[in-house]
Formats: structure tokens, C-alpha cells, sequence
């Protein structure tokens, strides 16, 4: 309990109150905070987009070495994000397998942009996207979808109707858990994508770098992420943290 | 219009086999006990899985070796066991849910829908949630679902098994009162000889995965045709080899012991089933010495009152049902546990082959 409170009570003490709204409306901040939103938002919904067929495939299908993809699937989450983003690189860099051969062929180069830092964000937030919606499609009784089907209802309509609505809550612990987990990634962005203001300096690379020249600052933009997840928290309790 | 089925189906390693037809007009049961192959024989009907053989309604072909009609393409109206409403919609769009998914538009389906659960009794409840109503309530919202479509054919899976005894009854009428009311075929599962007997004109019966007998209920009723059908309409039941033993009598070996039965025309050799109605056993304090020439002996297991009646039932081997009054309970001091003889004439003892 000391363990957590106290970081938390000697933030609020050292944050800067008198000069908080300065820092916060500054151009570095506000810069790095729509670029926070941006990455997070478009994670949190590839993470969905993608998630959501791989968890079905994962809870309905048969496929051999099913135990095999689940446990790829979460090794992100137990993967240290700098590892994260030094893959990314080996793939993905200007001489990465994947990097290379985008760049002679198109001419394209995925790092240091804000694709790439989504792509970090997204790397890292999918497996519990991946997790929610599982349990979302697993704890769904299927025979509310054969009854469907018995009044007449096609896959996709019974899919629109019965299974998604039924998923509401599991859809929204994806969507919240994957963004709030996008808002905080750090390691792999700052190794994949770099440190460039307004295209891949997120809010939590803003705070290393004001670190190392503004320490105030750097404590008041914590408290905004501080301030995030404690709203986070209370949207999501008495739905999913009972 | 009629309902053929021919079907093998299968889940996991259990396999049912039946072969019955039903028609426009009627009501047909299938009737068995847990684990007959009920409900995977409603799936194979509804077409949530995909049998061997055939399935014909109206002169369609659902299911043959050439194909397998889809469950959201059968004229179908499923009422399943558990009911299976929506939880996240309303009463009416419940209803509604099977006209907007063949395409009637919002206002129009909803409109239906209001009718449908108007004529079922539910008209004043149409935007309660699924858990907010009772389980009467319920029933009738999936019933109204159901028959929403206009289907050809009305498939109601243990209809009343999730209702308490109070509503049961309620609920039974309004259920036999709507199948009266449906032209097309109307098929009833259930595990419920009375639900059976108080909605069927013809039932099925269904045992381990196999028909065991089709026939009215009249016919069940008087000639049952094996130990669980015997069960339920309310007969003793000896199953076993039958052989001759003297003139006019012969003999049932049934698990350990022998039942004396009338020989009367000669059966085929194999098993029988030899029935007894409760009210020709006579029980005893003390070993009879009369004609009687089956004795048992064993503790009574249970009794249970019908008014003026009891049943008792005396775990002897093997184990008989016996109906007195219950002025003879009274009288002979019974209770759970006393010893007692039940006794009956061979001439009581009707036998069927099995």
C-alpha cells in the first residue's frame, strides 16, 4: 500500500501547482498530448479491428497449433517493451527483413513516423485486447446465436444483433485496456520510432526528455497521465474491476 | 403439409436414430428420459446440426445426403428449453427480432410484435428486459418469438420444465390453447408424460438414442411397451425372458427373481415385458398363504398420498409399486422401513413383448 501511495504523494508534493496550467498548455505538451491521443486511439482500435478475428479464431476454431498462437499472443505483455521495439526494428527498420524490402520497392520508411509509433503502441496493447475479447466470446452462450439462426437471422446479421451487443462490456475492456496501455507505452516507441517532437513524442517520451531539463514539468505532465488513469479506473470500475 | 423425419444424428459419441412423421393439424410428442436423444433430435430438426438421412417439411427437403438447408432458411418456430430470449433487448423486440431479420422494417415488425404478445397475454409489459419478467411471463415472450414468423412448423422444446409447479399448470393451457390454434405441424418435447399426455395426439417415444413405441396417448396408457413408458403411466414393469412353465402359466426371469405370468398364446422366444397395475398387489404384515403365487418381500421404500390413495412402494427384488387405500396404510402401520409382503395372482399380470 506504501509502496504505491507513496510515489503518488510525493508527485502531488512536488508537481508544480502555481505553474501547472503554463506547462500543460505549452507547445511541447500539447503537441505530445494530441500525438498521445492519436497513437492511442488508432492502437486501441487496430488492436480491436485485428483482435477481435484472432480471439473468434482462438475460441471457436480448430486450428493445429492453436496453444501455440495463444501463447504468441500474449508474450508481448511479458516481453520487455525495449525488446518490443528492437523487433520492431530487425522487421521493420530501413535495413529490417520487411523495413529494406518497403523502402526499395516503395521508396517508404516506417520509422521515426507517427505510423511507427502506433505500430509500437499497437504491438504492445493487442494482446489484452486480444484477452478481453476472448473471455468476451467465451463466456457467450452460443445457443442465443442458434436461436437467432432458428428466427431467421443470417451470420452476419445474428453477428450485429446478438454477438457484438452481447460483447458490449468485453468490446469496451478491450478498447479502454489496450488505449490506456497505448497511452503509457515508452520502451518500444522511443526504440522503434525515436523521440521526435510532434511525430512520435508521445506524452511519456515528452516526460523522459523534460526530465533531463525541466524537472517541474516533467512532474506535472505526470500528473496528466496520473490524472488519465484515474479516470480510466472509474470508468471501468463496477463494470469490470467488481 | 407434414413433417417426415428419417434422420441418424449425432453429438460427441452419442447417436440417435428415428423415423416419425407428424402432421399439419396435430400435435406430436416425443417423449423420453433424460439423455433419450430429445434434444439433439430438436437440433437435427431445427437444423443447428447436420444429420444423416432425411428431413422433409411441406414437400421441402431440409436435409438429405444432397444437402443441408440452413437453420435461417427453415420455416421453423423454436421454442428451446431454457427459452433463450435475448437478454440485451426488450419483450417486443424480441419478438420483433425474426421479422426485422427476414427484412420487415422497424415500425411494421414492432408493430407485429405488439400483437403477437397482445394475443399471448403480455401486452402491457412490451419494454421489460428478459430478467424482469416471470417465468410465465417468459414463456409466453418466446412463444410469441416463435410463432412470430408464421412458421410451417412449431418445435417446442420442454416448454414448461423451467417453470415451478403454480404456473405450470397455467402456463400448460395456454401452451395446449395455442397449439390448438396453429395450422401447421406442432411437435412437443418433453420428458413429462403428463405435459406429453395433456398437449400430444400421437407420441413418440424415445429411449437411449431409439423410437421404443409410437401411439396415442390411449394406446401408451394401456399398452406400454417398455419399462420407462410402463414407469410413467404409472404400471409395475417386469422385463426378461419369458418361458412355459406349466399350462396357462409361465415364467419371467427378470435380474435375480421369477414372476409367475400368464402363458397364454405362445411368444416368440426373447424378452417381454409383463405389466401390473399397483391396485392389484396386496400388502401384508405377514407372509399370505393364499392363491397369490408371487410373494415378495422387502421394506417399504416410500409412500406417497393422492387423496384418498397411497402409493407404496416396496424395494423387494424385484422392486413393486402397490396402491391402497389410505385407511390400509393406517390400519397396517406403514411407514418407510416396515417389512412387508406384496403379493399378486399371475392372473393380474399382462404380458407384451418388448
Amino acid at each position: 500500500m506504501l509502496l504505491v501511495a507513496l510515489p503518488l504523494l510525493a508527485l502531488i508534493v512536488r508537481t508544480p501547482w502555481g505553474r501547472i496550467g503554463e506547462v500543460l498548455t505549452s507547445e511541447t505538451v500539447l503537441t505530445a498530448l494530441r500525438l498521445s491521443l492519436i497513437v492511442a486511439t488508432s492502437a486501441a482500435a487496430i488492436s480491436f479491428l485485428l483482435g477481435f478475428p484472432l480471439a473468434w479464431m482462438l475460441v471457436r476454431g480448430t486450428f493445429p497449433g492453436k496453444t501455440f498462437v495463444r501463447a504468441l499472443v500474449v508474450l508481448p505483455l511479458v516481453m520487455p517493451p525495449v525488446v518490443a521495439g528492437v523487433g520492431l526494428l530487425a522487421a521493420f527498420g530501413r535495413r529490417g527483413f520487411l523495413g529494406s524490402w518497403l523502402y526499395d520497392w516503395f521508396g517508404f520508411q516506417l520509422t521515426f513516423t507517427t505510423g511507427a509509433a502506433v505500430l509500437a503502441a499497437t504491438f504492445v496493447s493487442f494482446p489484452l485486447a486480444v484477452l478481453a475479447l476472448e473471455a468476451g466470446l467465451r463466456g457467450l452462450d452460443q445457443r442465443l446465436e442458434d436461436a437467432a439462426a432458428t428466427l431467421g437471422a443470417s451470420r452476419w446479421y445474428v453477428m450485429r444483433r446478438v454477438t457484438l451487443p452481447l460483447m458490449a462490456p468485453q468490446i469496451a475492456a478491450a478498447l479502454v485496456l489496450s488505449w490506456a496501455r497505448a497511452l503509457g507505452e515508452f520502451g518500444a516507441t522511443i526504440t522503434f520510432a525515436g523521440n521526435l517532437q510532434g511525430r512520435t513524442q508521445t506524452l511519456p517520451l515528452a516526460v523522459f526528455e523534460q526530465l533531463q531539463t525541466d524537472q517541474e514539468a516533467a512532474f506535472a505532465i505526470s500528473m496528466l497521465l496520473i490524472a488519465i488513469a484515474f479516470a480510466v479506473i472509474i470508468g471501468l470500475r463496477g463494470r469490470f474491476l467488481r | 403439409m407434414t413433417l417426415a423425419v428419417d434422420v441418424t444424428a449425432r453429438r460427441g459419441a452419442f447417436e440417435v436414430r428415428a423415423a416419425f412423421e407428424a402432421e399439419a393439424g396435430e400435435t406430436v410428442a416425443l417423449l423420453g428420459p433424460n439423455g433419450s436423444g430429445k434434444s439433439t433430435l430438436v437440433l437435427a430438426i431445427a437444423g443447428l446440426l447436420e444429420p444423416e438421412g432425411r428431413i422433409e417439411l411441406d414437400g421441402e427437403v431440409l436435409d438429405d445426403a444432397g444437402g443441408h438447408v440452413p437453420p435461417e432458411r427453415r420455416p421453423i418456430g423454436v421454442v428451446f428449453q431454457d427459452l433463450l430470449l435475448f437478454p440485451h433487448l426488450s419483450a417486443v423486440e424480441n419478438v420483433a427480432f425474426g421479422l426485422r431479420a427476414r427484412g420487415v422494417d422497424a415500425s411494421d415488425a414492432r408493430s407485429r410484435a405488439r400483437d403477437a404478445l397482445e394475443r399471448l397475454g403480455l401486452g402491457e409489459r412490451p419494454d421489460a428486459r428478459p430478467r424482469d419478467l416471470s417465468g410465465g411471463e417468459a414463456q409466453r415472450v418466446a412463444l410469441a418469438r416463435a410463432l412470430v414468423g408464421e412458421p410451417t412448423l412449431l418445435l417446442l422444446d420442454e416448454p414448461l420444465s423451467a417453470l415451478d409447479v403454480g404456473t405450470r399448470v397455467e402456463v400448460r393451457e395456454l401452451m395446449r390453447e395455442q397449439l390448438r390454434r396453429f395450422p401447421g405441424v406442432r411437435v412437443v418435447v418433453t420428458h413429462d408424460p403428463v405435459e406429453a399426455s395433456a398437449l400430444a395426439d400421437r407420441m413418440v417415444v424415445l429411449e437411449r438414442g431409439r423410437v421404443t413405441q409410437v401411439g396415442s396417448p390411449e394406446d401408451i396408457r394401456t399398452s406400454p411397451r417398455s419399462r420407462y413408458a410402463a414407469d410413467f403411466v404409472g404400471l409395475n414393469a417386469f422385463h426378461g425372458p419369458l418361458e412355459r412353465l406349466e399350462d396357462g402359466a409361465g415364467r419371467l426371469t427378470t435380474g435375480d427373481a421369477e414372476v409367475i405370468v400368464p402363458w397364454s398364446e405362445p411368444f416368440a422366444a426373447g424378452n417381454v415385458i409383463a405389466l401390473l397395475r399397483p391396485a392389484d398387489v396386496t400388502l401384508s404384515l405377514e407372509a399370505p398363504h393364499g392363491s397369490a403365487r408371487n410373494v415378495f418381500e422387502g421394506p417399504v421404500s416410500w409412500i406417497a398420498i393422492e387423496g384418498e390413495r397411497a402409493r407404496v412402494r416396496v424395494a423387494s427384488a424385484p422392486p413393486i409399486v402397490a396402491e391402497i387405500t389410505v385407511g390400509s396404510v393406517d390400519r397396517l402401520g406403514l411407514r418407510e422401513g416396515t417389512q412387508v409382503w406384496a403379493s399378486f395372482k399371475a392372473m393380474e399380470v399382462r404380458v407384451v413383448p418388448a
